[in-house]
């Protein structure tokens, strides 16, 4: 009897040993190139590693129950007639909830710490009535309060591109230059049909509703060039639906916004 | 009430076609119209099949060059629409569900059976029609989930044929669902209680009070819908100050209940095939009622799952989440009950019981993303990408489909009193597991790495990924070869099944395979234990 909870304490603890190798080791995300990346990333570990645990389980007990109760040719008859266990069913009961919970509740903070429950529209330069309603987005990051800089742009979808107008240099362009280690705050429209905006390497995404302004918020964190990605079917050119967002040094940024501002397109 | 139905139908026997025939005729039997249900969903699932195998084919390259996009767009839409619709729905609610229900209450046919043959024809014409809608303007475009503007702004011909097509197959599911409540509740066999039906009536009660409830939802949007685009009215048009996400909320109202209207008979049938193959009673019968019940009032009150990114206000995000994680509980008493079905029993290995282990296996990893797309931040994300492709699938193909074929190999002898080829039954379930995770299972790298969902091309980054997800889909698509093999060897020339091959209790085996008419020479017996493995046998005449 000692012998077999041995046995079965070292496979609990393997299975969760692996798991948690596997979920520190193995890399499924791109680049982390915004504040909400990493925040992103770690409620990515956390589940990954009870998933990879709950899947390793379930699987070894489904193989094993295979071999092990496999009827053996020529034997007859029934399996012990167990209709039920009251204790056992309550276990498997409460301990799923319990998890289940903690992991709401946890990722209700990774929400909260992404900015999803502050509110949406504070201080947007470019709303142009004070009664117009924004339906939803994502706020600015809780943590980024002392974060230098504010862009607005505005943007609009249509099939198949995105435009960006900014307001202050009063020209509209294709692609989205932004200074990188700034708060940045999107408001989009769509003019046709619903698309969205989606940054992989940000680990964000809204759609762009005709009618019902959306906003988006970030702050990204590494220079470089992603794409923006239309990710609700919006007609047959979908698929090549993208965009590139630029981020770069707060100089370069700069220079590129006051060439543009010049020619005024 | 059972004999009435008893005289009235023996008249109408005696003027139905005889034999093979009678599979296209307007008959009444509940095992007829069964059989009805499952060949027809089938060759739909081949239509459906190889439409993904043309998306696979295309996707095999960055570029959109095997066929023109709005065609690709097309054969996604068709492809979603014919396999829920036409095959899912149809033939685990449908197909199982009039085959056994009957013998289960103790019934010698369904509640109305008319209504039930009328329920089954109007699939074929509205699956043609669908299909038909191809070749005339084209076929609609704007996925199965035809989102306003795009379902407006799109080719108007192509859209309301798949407007009134859904309406039709909506009605009939409705006729179905209505049909199975009157059956297991006012047809039981006097002396049968409710607690002592096999689970798979309380899964299809279950699933048919979703049915009733959330179809009708469905139906007058799609038909508000259809106003939008036939006589411009302004619901859903934001042009004529309409409401593009009002749209989303009734249809997920309707298609998240759709989810669980494709697998609760799923598990339904898995509860009834586990404890005759592993020679052991299903575990906690008390327990798997009432989670099938918390499944449903919880499925009810989850779909804005589906709206994370769209216009969906925070709080709403939140309650949702958690609305969404807790249905996990009563799915995971299921599957642990499951498997404590099998610990402890005599297992026989063989096709039935290898694709519904291969079932709980594809659907706990299924289940365990589907738990991580219900927290919003993990949501914002992958929503709209391969990722939830790759969830979805898990879901319906791993779980619904792998259970649709274990039913088969299962319920054969009964249907056709001749046994399935064993060894081309194992290679099938081989084939068929190997090729669904190697199509599916890579398919979550790409979302989470940027590949949305419903594109025609994509960066070349995602090649390799995509051809071995396209090896995969071509593997399941010869797996149906062993098995349509298999099928028509056995039905020619099988082995001699014997009435009950799987020495099983309940109800549908107490008979000759195949069974009479009206299921039972005699009386129907009153089984009060369908799971009574490892006691005696306790069944009275």
């Amino acid at each position: 009897m000692l012998d077999k909870n041995y046995y079965l304490i070292l496979l609990i603890s393997s299975i969760i040993g692996i798991s948690f190798w596997i979920g520190f080791n193995v890399n499924l995300l791109p680049v982390e190139a915004s504040i909400n990346a990493p925040i992103y990333d770690e409620l990515f570990k956390i589940l990954f590693i009870i998933g990879l645990i709950l899947f390793f389980g379930m699987s070894l007990i489904v193989i094993y129950s295979l071999f092990k109760f496999r009827k053996i040719n020529g034997q007859s008859g029934d399996g012990i007639a167990l209709e039920g266990n009251l204790k056992l069913e309550i276990i498997w009961t409460v301990i799923p909830s319990i998890i289940v919970l903690i992991v709401g509740l946890y990722s209700y903070n990774i929400y909260d710490r992404m900015g999803g429950m502050k509110e949406l529209n504070n201080n947007h330069e470019i709303m142009h009535n004070n009664s117009e309603r924004i339906w939803a987005g994502i706020s600015q990051n809780s943590t980024n309060e002392s974060g230098i800089g504010n862009l607005n742009v505005e943007a609009s979808a249509m099939q198949f591109a995105f435009l960006f107008n900014y307001p202050n240099g009063e020209f509209i362009s294709g692609e989205l230059h932004v200074p990188v280690n700034e708060k940045i705050s999107i408001k989009m429209e769509s003019k046709d049909v619903i698309h969205a905006f989606w940054v992989p390497e940000f680990r964000i995404k809204q759609d762009i509703i005709p009618g019902q302004p959306t906003i988006l918020n970030f702050t990204p964190t590494k220079v470089g060039k992603y794409p923006i990605i239309c990710a609700e079917l919006c007609g047959p050119y979908h698929g090549g639906m993208r965009a590139s967002i630029i981020v770069e040094e707060r100089s370069d940024y700069e220079n590129w916004f006051n060439q543009n501002k010049k020619t005024n397109t | 009430m059972t004999i009435l139905i008893n005289s009235k139908n023996q008249q109408k026997e005696s003027l139905q076609p005889k034999g093979f025939l009678r599979y296209f005729s307007f008959s009444l039997d509940h095992k007829v119209i069964g059989i009805q249900y499952l060949v027809c969903g089938f060759l739909f699932y081949l239509v459906g099949g190889s439409l993904a195998s043309a998306i696979r084919i295309e996707l095999a390259s960055p570029m959109s060059d095997f066929m023109p996009r709005d065609v690709y767009n097309q054969v996604l839409t068709l492809h979603g629409t014919i396999m829920i619709f036409l095959w899912i729905v149809p033939v685990v609610n449908g197909a199982f569900g009039n085959y056994l229900i009957p013998f289960y209450v103790g019934a010698r046919d369904m509640a109305f059976p008319r209504l039930n043959a009328v329920a089954f024809w109007l699939i074929p014409p509205s699956g043609l029609m669908l299909i038909a809608s191809y070749f005339v303007d084209g076929a609609a475009q704007a996925g199965w989930t035809a989102y306003p503007p795009l379902s407006i702004t799109t080719p108007q011909s192509g859209q309301i044929i798949w407007i009134l097509s859904v309406l039709l197959l909506g009605g009939s599911s409705i006729f179905g669902g209505i049909n199975f409540i009157a059956t297991i509740l006012k047809l039981r066999r006097p002396g049968l209680k409710l607690m002592q039906l096999p689970m798979y009536c309380w899964a299809m009660l279950g699933t048919s009070i979703l049915v009733v409830l959330s179809t009708p939802v469905l139906a007058g949007t799609l038909i508000l819908l259809s106003f939008d685009i036939v006589a411009h009215t302004g619901f859903f048009n934001p042009v004529l100050g309409g409401n593009v996400v009002v749209y989303q909320h009734l249809f997920w109202f309707y298609s998240h209940p759709a989810v669980y209207i494709m697998v609760l008979p799923a598990f339904g049938l898995v509860s009834e095939i586990l404890p005759i193959h592993c020679r052991k009673p299903l575990f906690g019968y008390t327990t798997m009622v009432f989670s099938i019940m918390g499944i449903v009032v919880l499925g009810l009150v989850v779909w804005a799952h589906h709206m994370f990114t769209s216009g969906t206000p925070p709080w709403m995000r939140l309650f949702f989440t958690i609305a969404t994680a807790f249905i996990a509980v009563p799915t995971g008493i299921k599957f642990f009950n499951w498997v404590a079905t099998m610990w402890g029993g005599k297992i026989s290995i063989n096709s039935a019981i290898l694709f519904s282990c291969g079932f709980i296996l594809n659907f706990v990893f299924g289940g365990i993303t589907g738990v991580a797309l219900a927290q919003v931040p993990f949501d914002i994300h992958v929503h709209d990408t391969y990722f939830v492709v790759a969830h979805f699938h898990y879901i319906v193909y791993g779980g619904s489909v792998f259970v649709i074929f274990s039913s088969i190999y299962h319920w054969f002898p009964k249907v056709t009193g001749k046994l399935l080829n064993e060894k081309l039954g194992i290679f099938h379930f081989a084939i068929t597991f190997i090729g669904f995770n190697l199509c599916f299972a890579p398919q979550h790298w790409l979302g989470l790495n940027g590949m949305p969902r419903r594109v025609a091309e994509y960066d070349p980054q995602f090649q390799l990924i995509n051809q071995v997800s396209s090896i995969g889909a071509l593997l399941m698509a010869v797996s149906t070869i062993p098995f349509l093999i298999n099928i028509f060897i056995s039905v020619k020339n099988g082995k001699k099944a014997g009435d009950n091959p799987w020495n099983a209790l309940t109800p549908e085996w107490l008979t000759s395979s195949p069974p009479p008419v009206e299921n039972w020479k005699g009386e129907a017996p009153l089984v009060k234990e369908p799971y009574g493995y490892g006691k005696t046998i306790i069944s009275e005449k």
